[in-house]
């Protein structure tokens, strides 16, 4: 049985072997995600899972989109989240699913150590990544630098760069007018004059 | 040449392209349709920069900015949009909007 992982771990190389290993826990952590109960906690898992999927990126040779995804998708895009959460007010609902919280009992615990638990096999293995040599050295030889990407994106990709900051901007103007409060609309229409 | 196969990676993207796509037909909470539109976006990131790392290109990381830009965008609509609904039915559940129709 040593013997056959053994061969199994020479024949498949290191990096290799740490891919499959993230991309598991993106597996599972999406699994988590889409069969949640819970909204905070399956955001907790989304968050999870797409730190997962960067670690993929930075061993695939690509740091910079690894970096982007952290930034954009983990920091920003799960922010908006957590704000619309709050503003959905959705006491009563969470509190219906969520199991009661009294002391320091199995069930308590598995709601955040599941996240962590992931969270933190991550961390291992990018630090297991960076300190290893044999893998840095595999990851230099096909890194894809950052400069090279800026070179391609303000080039031939310009127009592009140009239609995703419309995007961008449709999506500012469509958030701040959809979600405005009610009254807001009403003062506008009592200031035109029109009839209400 | 990577040392991750593609293959490998485009079965990688093509798992949580599907975990996402059947979040998005079988939930009923709006919400966890959204987060599951995150997970389908990021899938097709995986794909995109598995083939630009394969290819040596940097074409491929080029795109999954783009696709970054588009999931923002999509989120910010997509939560306004929520937040009209819990106004107005003040619940998430998806089968409330077949009422829009007609």
């Amino acid at each position: 049985m040593n013997i056959a992982t053994d061969g199994l771990i020479m024949g498949l190389n290191a990096l290799q072997l740490m891919f499959y290993f993230a991309a598991i826990l993106a597996i599972v952590a999406s699994v988590k995600v889409v069969t949640g109960k819970n909204t905070v906690h399956a955001l907790l898992y989304l968050v999870v899972s797409l730190l997962a999927v960067a670690v993929c990126f930075y061993l695939m040779g690509a740091p910079f989109a690894a970096g982007l995804e952290v930034i954009v998708y983990a920091g920003a895009i799960l922010v908006l989240f957590v704000f619309a959460i709050m503003m959905f007010g959705l006491g009563q609902d969470e509190t219906l699913n969520s199991p009661v919280s009294r002391g320091f009992t199995l069930s308590n615990i598995s709601l955040w150590m599941g996240p962590s638990l992931i969270a933190l096999l991550l961390l291992v293995e990018l630090i297991f990544a960076i300190d290893n040599a044999a893998i840095q050295e595999k990851l230099t030889a096909n890194v894809i630098h950052a400069k090279q990407v800026g070179i391609l994106l303000y080039g031939p990709y310009l127009l592009a760069v140009e239609i995703a900051s419309f995007l961008l901007l449709a999506g500012l103007i469509a958030g701040y007018h959809l979600a405005k409060p009610d009254g807001a609309s009403v003062a506008n229409q009592n200031e035109t004059g029109e009839p209400l | 040449m990577s040392a991750i196969p593609l293959s490998h990676v485009l079965i990688l993207a093509s798992i949580l392209f599907t975990i996402g796509f059947a979040g998005v037909i079988v939930r009923k909470n709006t919400l966890f349709i959204l987060m599951s539109l995150e997970v389908m976006l990021n899938a097709v990131g995986v794909a995109f920069i598995g083939a630009g790392s394969v290819w040596q290109q940097a074409d491929g990381q080029v795109m999954f900015i783009l696709v970054l830009t588009l999931a923002a965008a999509e989120v910010a609509v997509g939560l306004a949009l929520l937040i009209q609904m819990q106004k107005r039915f003040k619940s998430l559940d998806i089968d409330l909007l077949s009422k829009l129709k007609g």
